[in-house]
């Protein structure tokens, strides 16, 4: 017999006795929200990613503020190229290794889905956003996003998103609760988080 | 495993993994109690934690529908288990996974350590994962001369101070800041020692000491928080990121759930990430969740096992009020409400899984006279249930646990006996105070009133606390 069959004969064995009822699930919590872009901004800047809300036109120009002028960085193949500044190197990921996206200085990419109770943005690997080691390696991940990409709540998220395509959900930098339960920035991934949102 | 009556419930075997402690609670707690540093760490941190719960889900207005939702999908899963995992082995292998099932701690460790050893690598990334823990994969690996570094930093600084963890959520929670200092200056090579003992500069003491590592290994192990029966897809949920590269930079991912974490459906996903970091960081919403489904060619591992553990849940699963112990979902905020745990602290409790959960779990995966002792490391006080995000009644197991527990023909009386004084605090007050004295006079085990006589005069029972929990309680 293999362990497949030996686990699933005890689990039916283990529920013959009883025969449990079938359950209904309650869904009377809230699924959607208003939707308040103020309240991501803040919700973001609680958990200290820093936020800077200009029109389209103005992304590289704010990009050049965020990263200091002669910086590399590494961007996804989809990219928009006038978001970026001409003070910067950027490094088109087609198949860039390891090492040279851990040595960038800075990431950018675009976004998914942004869920304003939380705080959250969400990559899916889309072209704008690439694969998930790009936003992981560098110290410094500019994330752009629009104000249509932005729901209020988890659920509204979930229902936007392909459960068939590598998600990354984001709530500020990396940070750990481990020293006495304080929530400290700044372990493995970027500890620097910038949120650009668009007008 | 040939052995086994075929189709019948087991429990966890003995001799592997860390589901026994090797002591009763009240002998280790009575150990624990006497370190007042550990107590004021422990102490520190749940008050820290509870302000900060408390304080998000006071922002949800639907909490409580969350929960009941949450309750209710997790009995789902539990009635329709067989048929969930089935649906979960064949999306995860439609899309590019391998799924193995584990009767128990051996088969699992075995799974995982020949997986490793196919690859070729001495060296394994974990991304913490209590059932790696449960199972004593740590061990195995080692054994089989495969190095596993957690990269979790309390694990890490459990693993460096050569420690066991404490808590679920975090397993340094009884390290404090100066500790830690004290632990990364005498196992990390090269560190400054002028490094302080501020969070952030222990933290990028860790970032910089794992770097190489998470660059260079080319299998990790992880655990998981849920898996979606509809769509094969796996979640992690995390803080500092050492999760995204586990789950991101190794050429294989190995994956190790136990069977009661699947969920019926993607949509059932809203209502946990609603739940899980609120409840047990007391964030919004966690830094970090990862979600995939088997392989994506051209990002992240190219080969993905994922391992279905029983290991004594079929045994829990056949207890109709047992069960409910299954819906947890690893938050830890029973821990942190727990006036026993605040004075123990996680060690005390023998097993992997402290606190009230532990209390319940330990036992009924292992078989009750395993952990004979746990389901009365409790004051009945209420306290987690009122804070479990799945409504899972702990102090109900607990009373219901404590009619399993074995006793020597003529105690069983007495047992009831104590049980229902403890269920009823003036009483078991009375009667704790009482046996307390007697042991004072020095008739050990012997000349306990009614109705602990009995009760202390067998070999498997603990004598009674130098100090009850009530009193601790009183006393603070
Ligand atoms: S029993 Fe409930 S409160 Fe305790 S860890 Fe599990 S889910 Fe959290």
């Amino acid at each position: 017999m293999s362990s497949r069959d030996l686990v699933l004969g005890r689990l039916r064995a283990a529920l013959a006795a009883g025969d449990p009822a079938p359950v209904e699930v309650p869904r009377d919590y809230r699924s959607e929200g208003t939707l308040d872009l103020d309240r991501l901004v803040e919700r973001l800047t609680d958990y200290r990613a820093h936020v800077h809300r200009v029109p389209e036109a103005a992304v590289a120009d704010t990009i050049a503020d965020i990263l200091p002028a002669g910086a590399t960085i590494v961007v996804p193949p989809g990219l928009p190229p006038a978001w970026l500044p001409s003070t910067v190197t950027a490094l088109v990921d087609e198949g860039l290794d390891n090492g040279r996206i851990g040595a960038a200085d800075g990431v950018v990419t675009g976004a998914a889905v942004a869920v304003a109770e939380t705080g959250t943005v969400v990559l899916d690997g889309s072209p704008d956003q690439g694969r998930r080691v790009l936003s992981l390696l560098p110290d410094r991940h500019v994330c752009v996003l629009r104000a249509d990409q932005v729901v209020a709540t988890v659920p509204q998220a979930l229902a936007r998103l392909s459960p068939h395509r590598p998600l990354t959900w984001i709530s500020g930098p990396s940070a750990t609760s481990d020293i006495e339960l304080n929530r400290v920035e700044g372990v493995h991934g970027p500890r620097n988080l910038h949120i650009i949102l668009l007008l | 495993m040939t052995q086994t009556f075929l189709g019948m419930p087991a429990t966890a075997p003995p001799g592997v993994g860390h589901l026994r402690g090797e002591e009763p609670f009240p002998v280790a707690a009575r150990r624990a109690l006497a370190d007042s540093q550990l107590r004021r760490n422990v102490g520190h941190a749940t008050t820290t934690i509870r302000a900060k719960s408390g304080a998000v889900i006071g922002e949800l207005p639907d909490w409580e529908h969350l929960r009941a939702a949450g309750s209710a999908i997790k009995a789902d899963v539990l009635a329709r288990l067989p048929e969930l995992l089935e649906q979960l082995e064949a999306k995860v292998t439609q899309a590019g996974g391998v799924v193995h099932w584990a009767a128990d701690a051996n088969e699992a460790n075995r799974i995982v350590t020949d997986l490793v050893s196919a690859t070729g690598s001495d060296r394994v990334i974990k991304v913490k994962s209590m059932a790696t823990q449960e199972i004593g994969l740590n061990e195995a690996l080692a054994d089989a001369g495969i190095e596993p570094v957690e990269t979790d930093l309390a694990e890490l600084i459990v693993q460096l101070g050569d420690d066991r963890p404490s808590h679920i959520l975090v397993p340094a929670i009884h390290r404090n800041r100066a500790e830690i200092r004290e632990i990364f200056l005498r196992a990390m090579p090269g560190v400054d020692p002028a490094l302080t003992d501020e969070p952030a500069a222990l933290a990028a003491v860790a970032r910089r000491y794992l770097r190489q590592t998470f660059l260079s290994t080319k299998v990790a192990v992880s655990g998981a928080n849920f898996a979606v029966a509809e769509t094969g897809t796996l979640a992690v949920v995390e803080s500092e990121g050492n999760g995204r590269m586990c789950l991101t930079l190794p050429e294989t991912l190995i994956t190790v759930m136990g069977i009661e974490k699947v969920v019926p459906t993607w949509r059932d996903l809203e209502v946990f990430l609603q739940l899980l970091p609120r409840a047990s960081t007391g964030e919004r919403m966690n830094p970090y969740t990862s979600m995939w489904t088997g392989v994506t060619p051209g990002d992240g591992p190219q080969a993905f096992h994922l391992v279905l553990l029983d290991n004594g849940r079929s045994a829990v699963l056949a207890d109709e009020v047992g069960r409910q112990a299954l819906h947890c979902i690893r938050c830890s905020a029973c821990l942190n409400v727990c006036p026993v745990y605040e004075r123990t602290g996680g060690h005390a409790y023998g097993s992997v899984y402290p606190g009230p959960i532990g209390a319940v779990l330990s036992p009924q995966l292992t078989g009750v006279a395993d952990n004979a002792s746990l389901p009365y490391a409790s004051s009945l006080c209420g306290a987690c249930y009122d804070a479990c995000p799945v409504k899972i009644n702990i102090p109900e197991l607990l009373v219901h646990l404590r009619d399993q527990v074995p006793h020597p023909r003529g105690e069983s009386v007495a047992m009831a006996a104590a049980a229902y004084t403890m269920d009823r605090p003036r009483l078991y007050e009375a009667a704790q105070r009482a046996a307390r004295l007697s042991r004072l006079a020095g008739r050990r085990g012997r000349g306990l009133p009614p109705p602990l006589n009995g009760w202390t005069a067998s070999r498997d029972l603990p004598d009674p606390p130098a100090q009850t929990f009530r009193d601790w309680w009183a006393e603070r």
